[in-house]
């Protein structure tokens, strides 16, 4: 399983990106591989405000549903357009043109609440068994 | 019990093999106290006593096969071809599973795909689900996908719709503080456009506009969705099907969901049901319809294939997080549809859409005719219109049938300010004779 | 175009769109015109249409062939077997088909007064009250066009109910992990929170648990009895008791209702609402999906928030009555779906009060048949005296990966339905098996050589499981395509095949 050092994560297996001034948003390759085939990404508005742990999107595969939360709260910066009319790329490439929203962040301290690689690894290993 | 096959010999056999002295011992888990309950219905009967029994109940009821009936309201008496009646008597599609597995099911499939495929023919839109339980859920539903839609909590009601409809809508909203709100109609039966505007507000998630309404007006929806669009609510159409064969379809007026019923598309009346909800959306809304839809995709071999689509929101799988807890359609009546609308093709939509109109035209310009009648629906009617009597309704219905007639709906049960008022409906069955007669009939129980 | 011989009886793949050709038409009109000029051109230009429809012009000949033909692409019950659980997929019988199509029946309309339809009236209050009967109820409404829709409508009485008694703070509704998912979802619909509650070791409802979650905010307990493993809840009655102590609602699924005719009531059981599905254990076609019926009955309590019009018998007369203040209103226009309605009441009255019982002991007879004869190749989890159905896994063939799913496309190349699949979700690759009262021993144990083959093949050859079925008019369909790129109309088809670069496209055969 991929998980790259240098981004964040939550229990709810998105990952989290710090840019200058906003976050990257999307999910992990555990969770694209849970899923497995995404058809349909129904993306957020660009503009819509985001609060930490809520649904804001969601993923579908062919015989599931599934809600995305917001790992910190804020305003939605931007979207990946790709992911509309090619979803599979959130299987392909989950932490590159996978992603999914740019969020500005409210609240900087809120993105200390998410979990380290590690910690996200541990919760892996401790979840899956 | 000539449905059971098993023999008592069978029986004591699957004992013997179940390794149980008797049959009670199977049902150790059910508390002695609720066993064996007394149940009073009547005993069994032979088919023979069945068919006089019920032949005797249908004899009971007056059908309009046997006296003619102008009572249109919602629910329509049209021919059914015989073939109609063969596709639904076929072993295969009645008495067939919901189409999970794909593979022993392309028959359903794709009778399926083909009606949503001629739903969207009719009304112009762009997609149509595998049907919902009747008119009135179908718009049900689609309110309800305004809601969830838009996020908003309040819905506009043309007060023209169906009131059967409107009672179904205001039961699904009526728990949820959800603000429902009616839309009055002019002198003439058509929509006050100007109260429309006046009522929309960006609070309002969905507007509600049957054409032709209740009384059996076409509505003139000019502007109409470009007004709903600019407050950011769903326009939603309810149209008669088959008047879609000469009047504007639902995409045409910018309906965001068109639906309604289906019934004159091949289906008795049957008091009621089964019937067939249609709906169907613009591809913007997609992935929000509720309800079964068929897809064509190719199978592993690359032939072509036909499967359920888009069922991630449905409720077998997604639970209490579900868009909606459908989990049928009306297939089977779907399928009826299909066959019917097959039938008919491009032209004989036409030809029958235009024989109802020269039948209710008539009807209308010749019953206005007689002393003391109104005509109420000024404007472009399909196969219904709304006429003022001088008497009131229920009394002239109550000496119709001494004639062997059945009289229009009595609309002052459900708008009280339109006394003695009925909408009267001719379709394809009548014929000018048939047509006259109710005439001379009416004009002797009005005098 | 015919590129290929054709396989069996089935005949070449078309939409009946493809056989479409300009003026043909299956239909004949009167000739009679009252009008001798044409009257389209009388409606005023911004009222008329200007789109084209595209439906399909051909002949009666044509259209029958095609619809026979597809006809033969589907299962039924009628010419398979179907051990699929918690669908009741019992025969259809005839006779209840013929009278559904009588004209007294079939061509009456809604809104004719009640004198004019005093048998059907009829009919449907004697359905009510053999219904209460059976169930142990004290009315009905007919009304709901479902299952699901009966549900939707028991909710709403629930919340009603307690709204009525200015009773505000019940939001939950209490599911145990083994419920239909239209259980949760049903309660969603209506606003309530849902808690679900997870099952005993022994596959039933666990009581400790299940008391755990009622509280005071708690307005109803959704229950099916037996549960989806086929068992019969034995503690049912500490479970009513315990729910109507602390102010809550019990609502009975009546999805699996059929072992229980004549044996024993929901209503006795302690339950306060139950649905039925007359479409699985009063032997409705299914239709391919519908149309079903899915009544409501209840206890004297919520009598008055039953939905209008309530049917009532006065003096031998049978009436209307909408004058009901508290009800919740109407969840479907009119009586439901009253033909089918008018089927499950010939088939009451063809099994009558002593044909009962007989349907459900061997609706539970075949089931715990082949529960004993599966259980030497399948692991069956909770392996106890079942009711109609039990539910067996085959986990164990993970590791090859396989799946439940696989079996039960297999079984389909041996002219038998699969079972249900993946649920009850309480059990890992479950196969949830029903075989109904209408099967003979016979053909049982067809389907249990059936799994012996399967069972062999899934140690043998496990990837040939993974590609069946082999003998259908189709192969697997591709699911994946069509949820992404939805093409669900004709229209739709038609402007991808121009499409120059469309290599997803299906070819035709």
């Amino acid at each position: 399983m991929n998980i790259p050092k240098d981004l964040r994560y939550t229990k709810t297996h998105e990952w989290i990106k710090p840019n200058q001034e906003t976050v990257t948003v999307g999910i992990t390759d555990y969770a694209q591989h849970e899923i497995s085939d995404i058809v349909f990404v129904e993306l957020p508005k660009v503009g819509q405000e985001a609060a930490q742990g809520k649904a804001i999107c969601v993923v579908e595969s062919v015989k599931a549903a599934f809600d995305i939360y917001a790992p910190v709260s804020g305003v939605v910066k931007s979207i990946n357009t790709t992911l509309e009319s090619d979803p599979a790329m959130a299987n392909k490439d989950p932490y590159g043109n996978g992603w999914f929203f740019e969020l500005t962040p409210a609240d900087s301290e809120e993105i200390n609440n998410c979990l380290s690689h590690s910690e996200y690894e541990d919760f892996l290993k401790q979840s899956t068994h | 019990m000539r449905y059971l096959p098993l023999s008592q010999e069978d029986r004591q056999v699957m004992l013997d093999t179940i390794g149980v002295e008797h049959f009670g011992q199977m049902l150790q888990a059910i508390p002695a106290s609720l066993r064996n309950p007394e149940i009073r219905i009547p005993e069994s009967l032979s088919e023979h006593e069945i068919r006089d029994l019920l032949g005797g109940l249908a004899k009971k009821n007056l059908n309009s096969k046997d006296h003619k009936s102008y009572l249109g309201a919602g629910a329509y008496e049209h021919y059914i071809p015989s073939v109609v009646q063969m596709v639904l008597m076929r072993n295969e599609f009645y008495t067939a599973y919901t189409p999970y597995q794909a593979e022993a099911s392309q028959g359903s499939l794709q009778a399926i795909f083909e009606y949503q495929s001629m739903i969207c023919e009719l009304t112009g839109m762009d997609a149509a689900n595998g049907s919902h339980y009747d008119g009135s859920t179908a718009v049900a539903e689609a309110v309800l996908l305004s809601l969830s839609k838009t996020r908003r909590r309040k819905v506009l009601i043309a007060r023209s719709l169906n009131p059967e409809y409107k009672r179904v809508i205001q039961t699904y909203l009526s728990e949820s503080n959800l603000a429902y709100a009616e839309i009055p109609f002019d002198a003439n039966g058509a929509l006050d456009r100007e109260q429309l505007k006046q009522l929309l507000t960006d609070e309002i998630a969905c507007v509600v506009v049957a054409t032709p309404n209740f009384l059996g007006l076409e509505e003139d929806l000019t502007n109409m969705a470009s007004w709903v669009h600019e407050k950011g609510a769903l326009f939603i159409l309810v149209s008669n099907p088959l008047a879609l064969g000469y009047f504007k379809t639902p995409a045409e007026w910018g309906a965001d969901i068109a639906c309604g019923e289906g019934q004159p598309l091949g289906i008795p009346p049957s008091l009621g049901g089964p019937w067939l909800g249609y709906f169907a959306t613009t591809r913007a809304l997609v992935r929000q319809i509720p309800g079964r839809l068929v897809g064509l995709t190719k199978d592993t071999m690359g032939n072509r294939a036909f499967c359920l689509t888009l069922q991630a929101r449905e409720q077998h799988i997604r639970r209490e997080r579900a868009a909606s807890n459908i989990c049928t359609n009306q297939a089977l009546c779907a399928i009826a549809a299909c066959a019917y609308l097959s039938c008919l093709g491009k032209e004989g939509l036409k030809e029958v859409a235009a024989l109802n109109m020269d039948r209710a035209w008539y009807f209308r310009d010749e019953i206005i005719k007689l002393p003391g009648v109104k005509l109420i629906t000024k404007g472009p009617i399909f196969n219904e219109f709304t006429v003022q009597l001088p008497k009131s309704v229920s009394a002239v219905n109550q000496a119709l049938l001494s004639h062997g007639i059945m009289g229009g709906f009595d609309l002052e049960t459900v708008y009280p300010e339109l006394t003695n008022t009925t909408v009267l409906c001719a379709t394809e069955v009548k014929t000018k004779a048939d047509i006259d007669f109710f005439l001379e009939c009416l004009k002797a129980v009005l005098s | 175009m015919i590129t290929k011989p054709l396989t069996g009886l089935m005949t070449k793949d078309e939409l009946i769109f493809e056989r479409s050709k300009a003026g043909k038409k299956g239909i004949s009109f009167p000739k009679e015109r009252i009008f001798s000029k044409p009257l389209a051109a009388r409606i005023p230009d911004l009222y008329q249409r200007k789109q084209t429809t595209a439906l399909p012009e051909i002949s009666e000949p044509e259209i029958v062939r095609h619809f026979v033909n597809l006809s033969r692409k589907n299962f039924s019950i009628d010419t398979h077997f179907y051990p699929l659980g918690s669908c009741t997929m019992k025969y259809n019988p005839k006779i209840n088909e013929e009278i559904a199509r009588l004209d007294g029946f079939a061509w009456i309309h809604p809104f004719q007064t009640p004198e004019t339809i005093q048998g059907a009236l009829q009919v449907l209050f004697e359905l009510q009250e053999m219904l209460c009967e059976i169930t142990g109820m004290d009315a009905f409404s007919l009304q709901p066009a479902a299952g699901a829709h009966g549900e939707l409508c028991g909710m709403m009485l629930v919340r009603a109910y307690y709204h009525q008694r200015q009773d505000f703070k019940r939001t939950k509704v209490i599911v145990p992990d083994s419920s239909h998912g239209t259980n949760p979802a049903s309660a969603a619909l209506c606003g309530f929170e849902v808690v679900t509650t997870p099952s005993g070791p022994d596959g039933r409802v666990d009581l400790i648990a299940l008391e755990k979650a009622m509280d005071d905010h708690t307005a109803c307990l959704m229950l099916t009895n037996p549960n989806t493993l086929g068992l019969f809840e034995k503690d049912i009655l500490q479970i009513t008791r315990l729910a109507h102590q602390k102010g809550i609602l019990l609502y009975y699924d009546g999805a699996n209702l059929n072992p229980l005719l004549g044996i024993v009531r929901p209503g006795d059981m302690g339950f306060d609402i139950v649905h039925l599905n007359l479409h699985k254990t009063f032997s409705t076609p299914h239709g391919g999906g519908g149309p079903g019926a899915g009544p409501v009955g209840v206890k004297k309590s919520l009598i008055p928030f039953l939905p209008v019009p309530a049917i009532k018998k006065k003096n031998s007369v049978f009436e209307l009555d909408s004058n009901q203040p508290h009800s919740i209103g109407k969840v479907r226009s009119f009586f439901g779906n009253f033909g089918v309605l008018l089927r499950a009441y010939v088939y009451i009255r063809t099994i009558g009060s002593d044909g009962l019982t007989q349907i459900s002991r061997d609706a539970i007879l075949n089931a715990n048949y082949l529960r004993r004869r599966l259980e030497k190749l399948l692991e069956i989890p909770y392996n106890d005296y079942c009711m109609h159905e039990f539910v067996a896994t085959v986990r164990q063939y993970k590791s090859k990966g396989l799946h439940a799913s696989d079996f039960g496309k297999r079984m389909l190349d041996f002219g038998i339905h699969a079972p249900t699949v993946h649920f009850p979700l309480v059990v890992e690759d479950a196969l949830m098996i029903e075989p109904t009262e209408t099967e003979s021993k016979e053909v049982l144990d067809q389907l249990v050589e059936v799994f012996e083959i399967m069972v062999k093949e899934a140690n043998d050859d496990p990837e040939s499981l993974k590609k069946a079925p082999y003998t259908m008019p189709i192969r697997r369909p591709d699911e994946v395509q069509a949820a992404r790129k939805p093409i669900l109309s004709w229209r739709d088809y038609s402007q991808d095949l121009k499409r120059p670069s469309s290599p997803d496209m299906p070819s035709t055969g």
